[in-house]
């Protein structure tokens, strides 16, 4: 509803025109094709999907099916435990690379592969180093123990893990060079004032690194999870939700809908995740437009 | 350097070392075992492959023939959907690249009115998950009667990729002085010729880095695709990669090589355009 409201006053009424300047209605002329893909495909969808998704008997159906509640707990643990590994990981590490090491630069050049393939490959890759017969995870186990290893995508739990896994392998690259910028921008002589001192690794974090990062990280990790709600590929394509769709999480549980015809039930879906996505969403924002 | 002899000192070297590389070392191994695995597949005949040997008995380049030649039922399309992939991608970077510099000029530089709301739009839009977009998405391209049909890709691409692309391209032209703009309007310069001779040139690095993002974020997408295109011969790689599961004995040898193959030219593009990339998408992305 908020789009459309401020959709309107976004495009400027036509009594306007006499009095605008020549560079002014170049301005309204370079911004309409913009305007226009936004009418037609994001405006526009996002009505029609709202008004497909307007019967109570859409979120009755959702209520009643188990598969919607065990998509929305696996959301939950994607995103609050999975993002949040994934931040401090990537914490750590920014402060691993912003060592000066000729090694470490070399290092971090590779580190970044993870960002710069696409993940369609990998994944799949990922998902046949896993598999139970012929991977080889399994393969190594036996050569080394003996013994036959798990059957790794059968069981929801280590499924779950193993998608979130791979989503931390194909993203860990991005948020760490991010905090690797903001490591880099604290003045040095903070440093050398605290090596000076005496100051221990541990006190050089508390109270340099970390509040001069803290505003910077927490943007991410909230930034970080509102995309990660729209990380299809990661659980797709290893587990395909499965076993016995115990591993959806909301993104591919509304293509699953799709997929069945049931498009108002993926619309349904997905405005029951807006109550936790839009707060986020203001709040990132009210961050980045000041 | 204060007091301690020269060996103490370089025993706290060695030691600080080890503990870098007792990181470095995993770090290195997690982040190229997927890649090498999949490298592997590649240069590994069936049998070998299967086997989950670390190194193949016997290296060959087999696989790659077979995807050239198009000798295999998956693979009967490869050229078809190579050029799906490259046109697809470098129409969104050119159609990205137009929209959104447009409006970075007009939202910046001629102070449009609602130019404001017009940015806070795409902001909010920039934060919609895609997948959750996808799917009014695809209805809505059925509407249209574009399905099957490459604009329906290009243009849904275009409408995630220009999001973001508004934002970088407002925040690096609010950096450039105004001064510029109103010298060239004293020498009598047109609003298009300001665009075209003064901005343009200005903005080349972050034109370079917007350009490389939206064709890498069109060639690597797969849910869209899949959703939006499904005959044989419109689909891109990446959705006939997806379709190799299909079977139950999907050959993995000739899967790992197109998908090797189709991860050179972004990951070629990502370490060409790096410089570009790093300066002008990091500083965008995340504000502190």
């Amino acid at each position: 509803m908020a789009i459309t409201l401020s959709g309107d006053q976004a495009i400027p009424g036509p009594p306007l025109s006499s009095r605008l300047t020549p560079a002014q209605v170049w301005g309204i002329v370079l911004l309409a094709p913009y305007l226009l893909v936004f009418l037609a495909f994001v405006v526009y969808p996002v009505c029609y999907g709202l008004w497909l998704a307007r019967a109570p008997a859409n979120y009755v159906a959702l209520y009643n099916d188990p598969i919607f509640a065990r998509a929305a707990v696996n959301t939950l643990i994607f995103l609050v435990i999975g993002i949040n590994i994934k931040m401090l990981i990537a914490l750590f590490l920014s402060g691993f690379f912003a060592q000066q090491r000729t090694w470490i630069k070399w290092l971090s050049v590779i580190f970044i592969l993870p960002w710069a393939v696409p993940s369609i490959p990998t994944i799949l890759s990922v998902r046949f180093m896993l598999n139970p017969e012929w991977g080889m995870i399994n393969h190594l186990i036996f050569s080394f123990t003996g013994d036959d290893g798990p059957n790794w995508l059968n069981d929801p739990t280590v499924a779950l893990s193993m998608a979130i896994a791979v989503h931390i392998w194909k993203s860990l690259p991005f948020w760490t060079l991010i905090l690797i910028t903001g490591r880099l921008a604290i003045s040095h002589d903070l440093f050398e004032a605290a090596e000076v001192d005496g100051a221990s690794w541990w006190q050089k974090f508390r109270y340099i690194t970390w509040p001069s990062m803290q505003t910077l990280y927490v943007t991410c990790t909230l930034l970080s999870m509102i995309w990660t709600l729209g990380d299809f590929n990661s659980v797709y394509l290893l587990t395909g939700g499965g076993p016995a769709d115990l591993t959806h999480v909301l993104s591919t549980l509304g293509i699953r809908y799709l997929r069945l015809d049931q498009l108002s039930l993926a619309m349904a879906s997905i405005v029951c995740a807006m109550p936790f996505v839009l707060p986020l969403v203001y709040f990132m924002m009210k961050r980045l437009s000041r | 350097m204060k007091l301690p002899g020269v060996s103490e000192f370089s025993w706290r070297d060695v030691a600080t070392e080890a503990r870098l590389l007792l990181i470095g070392i995993p770090v290195f191994l997690w982040t190229m075992i997927p890649i090498y695995h999949m490298f592997l597949f590649a240069i590994s005949p069936k049998e070998d492959a299967f086997s989950g040997k670390l190194w193949p008995d016997h290296p060959t380049l087999h696989n790659f023939e077979i995807v050239f030649k198009q000798q295999h039922y998956f693979l009967r399309d490869f050229y078809v959907q190579f050029w799906n992939s490259t046109v697809i991608a470098v129409s969104v970077g050119v159609l990205t690249l137009f929209i959104a510099t447009a409006a970075a000029f007009s939202i910046s530089r001629l102070k449009v009115p609602g130019g404001r709301t017009v940015l806070n739009l795409a902001l909010f839009t920039y934060f919609i998950p895609a997948a959750f977009l996808a799917v009014p998405m695809y209805r809505t391209m059925g509407n249209y009667g574009l399905l099957n049909n490459h604009w329906s890709l290009i243009l849904a691409m275009v409408t995630i990729a220009s999001p973001y692309a508004i934002w970088v391209l407002k925040q690096a032209s609010d950096k450039l002085p105004v001064e510029l703009d109103e010298a060239a309007v004293m020498d009598g310069a047109t609003t298009l010729q300001i665009f075209r001779l003064v901005y343009l040139p200005l903005m080349m690095p972050s034109l370079v880095a917007i350009g490389t993002y939206a064709v890498l974020l069109a060639w690597n997408e797969y849910l869209y695709a899949f959703l939006l295109l499904s005959n044989d011969r419109e689909i891109t790689l990446p959705v006939a990669l997806g379709n190799f599961l299909a079977a139950d004995d999907s050959p993995w040898e000739l899967l790992m090589t197109t998908g090797f193959i189709y991860a050179l030219p972004p990951a070629a593009v990502y370490y060409a355009f790096r410089r570009y990339m790093v300066g002008g998408l990091t500083a965008g992305a995340v504000k502190s």
